[in-house]
């Protein structure tokens, strides 16, 4: 054996220390660690940085910096008075402010579309904040009361307020209140629907089933078209329908089918127990349904609804392919108007439209995206 | 055990006996849908007399006599509006496939550059998405055909797209420095190229043509050959792989005959291929491919888009699988590429494709958006200028909607049909 003869081995003197690992927060370990460790996230950082320099000075150029502030006609416009490039064009959407919000709204009764606004506003943003009490009588009175009260305020005709047309709508006016009439009409279609599809009845389950599919196989163009040009064809020959009336219908009818998918969701999240509880208890179908089973599921659903509002809103615009002027058709009018004919017109139209559609349906997502973790916390498995 | 009940079964009144009430209301549904679908034909039918309007599905026998600026078959004026149904039908296919090939592709790397640990990529993706999903989509086609496509130079002054204006641009820019021998070298090469192949103006975006010579067939032929064998050998490598464990790299082997087979019966051949070549002739293009603008607008619009829901759903399907696959991937000491490529793919796939598959379907449903700018599809030569011309509303709308219902219900069986199998793979 050698080991004897091995010497053992001490070590004698210190080793030098290792340096201190690479700090991995803070404001210089974030640039090390997300933006240039290695060489592909060095390329990727230096070309994201060149997208962002080629997009956003323009834009910013275009929006504020060479923007014209007033004016009041094409002339104020144009690079050649003005001698320099011309951003956006603002006097152009001052000029068509009124058309783009009211569309040809009588000027004289637009106090009553502006009420609506107001009564709309109050009654919602209530709804919308969990801690404010009474949501029953809230809802009751948003759902319920307020589309009559809007009914009443903008047709009038009744309480000697002037009849004024649908056709004289439009704008912002048109995309609101089909939005609105959307989901209205949609929630509890798509309840009775999502009912109907969940329904023990084979009959009722098939019915369902095929009416959700349908409409939800079809493109929404197609269900404006047969709205328009159909279905007066189906009902008796003295009927006169309101051409926004139509339009409405169909919308109901596509939405409704997407709410109802929407609704079956919260219906399958709903745990079995609950129903056999109430069962237990002798409640009825609809006790049961109306009492246990829909408050949870619809609460479920909040987000799913919320989103289901964003497609709406943002579907609305279809509306001007059968001549309805919402506030993209209105924008698109306005295009055609030769006083205000300059090569910024079209970018300015679109920017400011642009703006409205974005910040509206990006308020409405963060409000879902709220909703759903504040229910996330709670009783779901 | 069942116990009988002293006495036998409960008595209870006929209307509270659950058979009898749910075969009574579901009675009264069926009669209320059926009568509904009487009063509606009755209506229907008085309503068409008063009108005077035909019906009935002889029209698509007869003469059109409308021109549509593009279509894939041959079509004139004087044929039928059964013709007008196809060409319509082929455009909005044509828009679709094209749609979804490119939405896949961009919105898988969008996808993926959300998920980047790169701080300033993942942020930009988020960006894009959050813009592009919540403006209208008639909103962008409108914006890409009236302000972007709208707004294009005349053809005298298009812009080339192509190695030769970036080349040329680079050695203006070394000139303005100074260095021209550098300069020169880059202009000399750009004029080596040549003028580019693909022209962008108000009149849409010119290509060249292809024009395939003689013996193309075989080069098609080899495709296909190669198609069947790459298939063949992957069941082949599934069977070797289950018998003895060993494993082939089907991956490359295939694509190299994919590749290889074509390009080896294109070499032999002798490329019986060539362009055509667009040139500015006047005050306009001779030769050449021309997509028209409405169809570029349509597709950009369609892609960037689908592309930004398609990318939440790569987003959410590669965040689905738990990080323990990959770590317990990687403590197997299997390499990143493996990881990837065996564990992490295949379990993201089996969540991304049935909300992709609806990704599709919803391009080619939105593609009926078309008619907002005037792109000959289905819904806008069909819907729109064949009801028009023939007022036969319920047999054209039903016609079209049928198209659509149909697309979505095949897509919906085949998807099933996938889930079904991916699921039982899954399971064993």
């Amino acid at each position: 054996m050698e080991t004897a003869a091995m010497e053992t081995y001490v070590r004698r003197e210190l080793i030098a220390p290792l340096p201190p690992p690479l700090a991995t927060s803070g404001m210089l370990g974030f640039l090390r660690q997300r933006l240039f460790g290695g060489v592909l996230n060095i390329v990727l950082t230096l070309l994201s940085l060149l997208l962002i320099i080629i997009v956003l000075p323009p834009l910013v150029r275009f929006l504020i910096i060479d923007a014209v502030w007033s004016g009041s006609s094409r002339t104020d416009c144009l690079a050649e008075t003005l001698g320099r490039p011309v951003g956006a064009c603002w006097p152009f959407i001052a000029a068509k402010f009124r058309q783009f919000m009211y569309g040809f709204y009588p000027e004289a009764e637009q106090w009553r579309v502006n009420l609506t606004y107001a009564l709309g506003v109050v009654l919602l943003v209530p709804l919308l904040i969990p801690r404010v009490p009474y949501k029953a009588w809230n809802a009751i009175a948003f759902f319920g009361v307020f589309p009559l009260v809007a009914f009443v305020l903008l047709v009038g005709n009744v309480l000697g307020l002037p009849h004024v047309e649908t056709r004289l709508w439009g704008g912002m006016l048109v995309t609101l209140v089909i939005t609105f009439t959307g989901i209205i009409g949609s929630l509890p279609l798509g309840v009775l629907l999502a009912l109907g599809r969940a329904s023990r009845l084979p009959v009722v389950r098939m019915l369902s089933i095929i009416f959700i599919e349908f409409w939800r196989g079809v493109p929404l163009v197609t269900v404006l078209f047969f709205a328009t040009y159909m279905l007066p064809l189906f009902l008796p020959g003295n009927w006169r329908m309101d051409p926004m009336l139509r339009v409405l219908i169909g919308v109901v009818l596509f939405a409704g089918a997407y709410m109802a998918e929407v609704v079956r969701g919260g219906l399958q999240a709903v745990p079995r127990g609950q129903y056999e509880g109430a069962t237990a208890l002798g409640l009825g179908y609809w006790k049961m349904m109306g009492y246990v089973v829909m408050p949870q599921a619809l609460k479920y659903v909040i987000p799913g609804i919320v989103n289901s509002f964003i497609a709406l809103f943002k579907d609305t615009t279809l509306v001007l392919i059968v001549a309805i002027f919402d506030l993209l058709g209105q924008l698109r009018a306005a295009f055609a108007d030769p006083n205000w004919a300059t090569p910024v017109t079209l970018f300015t139209g679109f920017a400011f439209a642009g703006i409205i559609y974005l910040v509206i349906s990006f308020a409405m997502s963060r409000y879902a995206l709220y909703t759903e973790r504040r229910l996330d916390t709670g009783a779901r498995r | 055990m069942k116990q009988a009940l002293p006495g036998g079964p409960p008595r209870v009144a006929v209307h509270n006996n659950p058979k009898v009430r749910s075969a009574f209301y579901q009675a009264v549904a069926l009669v209320l849908v059926l009568a509904c679908a009487y009063a509606f034909t009755v209506n229907a039918s008085a309503n068409l007399r008063a009108q005077g309007f035909a019906s009935g599905f002889d029209f698509l026998g007869n003469t059109a006599g409308f021109g549509i600026n593009q279509t894939l078959i041959d079509y004139s004026e004087t044929d039928t509006y059964g013709r007008v149904f196809v060409v319509g039908l082929l455009n909005t296919l044509l828009v679709a496939v094209i749609g979804c090939v490119f939405a896949t592709i961009l919105g898988f790397i969008i996808g993926i550059a959300r998920l980047s640990p790169n701080w300033l990529i993942a942020r930009l993706g988020g960006a894009y998405v959050e813009t592009i999903r919540n403006l209208p989509l008639l909103f962008q086609i409108l914006f890409w055909y009236l302000a972007v496509l709208g707004t294009m130079p005349g053809p005298r002054q298009s812009i080339g797209l192509g190695l030769q204006p970036v080349l040329s641009a680079i050695g203006d820019g070394i000139a303005a420095i100074g260095l021209t021998a550098i300069a020169d070298g880059f202009r000399s090469l750009a004029a080596w190229i040549g003028p580019p192949d693909i022209y962008l103006n108000n009149r849409g975006v010119i290509l060249p043509r292809p024009l395939l010579g003689d013996g193309f067939e075989w080069v098609a032929i080899a495709f296909g050959l190669a198609v069947l064998l790459a298939i063949g050998l992957r069941v082949w490598a599934r069977q070797r792989l289950d018998a003895t464990g060993r494993t082939f790299p089907t991956g490359w082997t295939a694509f190299g005959l994919i590749v290889g087979l074509p390009l080896a019966a294109l070499l032999a051949l002798g490329v019986p291929i060539s362009f055509e070549h667009p040139q500015l002739r006047g005050f306009n293009f001779v030769g050449g491919l021309r997509l028209i603008p409405e169809l570029v607008a349509l597709l950009f619009a369609l892609v960037t888009y689908t592309a930004a829901y398609i990318a939440e759903v790569v987003r959410g399907g590669i965040l689905a699988v738990p990080r323990g696959q990959s770590e317990a991937a990687l403590a197997l000491g299997l390499r990143r590429g493996l990881t990837l490529r065996l564990i992490i793919v295949p379990q993201a796939l089996r969540v991304i494709v049935p909300p992709l598959t609806n990704q599709f379907l919803n391009l080619t449903k939105n593609s009926s958006l078309a008619v907002g700018i005037g792109y000959p599809d289905l819904f806008a030569v069909f819907a729109g200028t064949t009801l028009n011309q023939t007022h036969q509303a319920i047999e054209i709308i039903a016609i079209t909607m049928a198209v659509y219902l149909a697309i979505s219900l095949i897509t919906s069986i085949l998807m099933n049909w996938y889930n079904a199998r991916t699921n039982r793979r899954f399971e064993r």
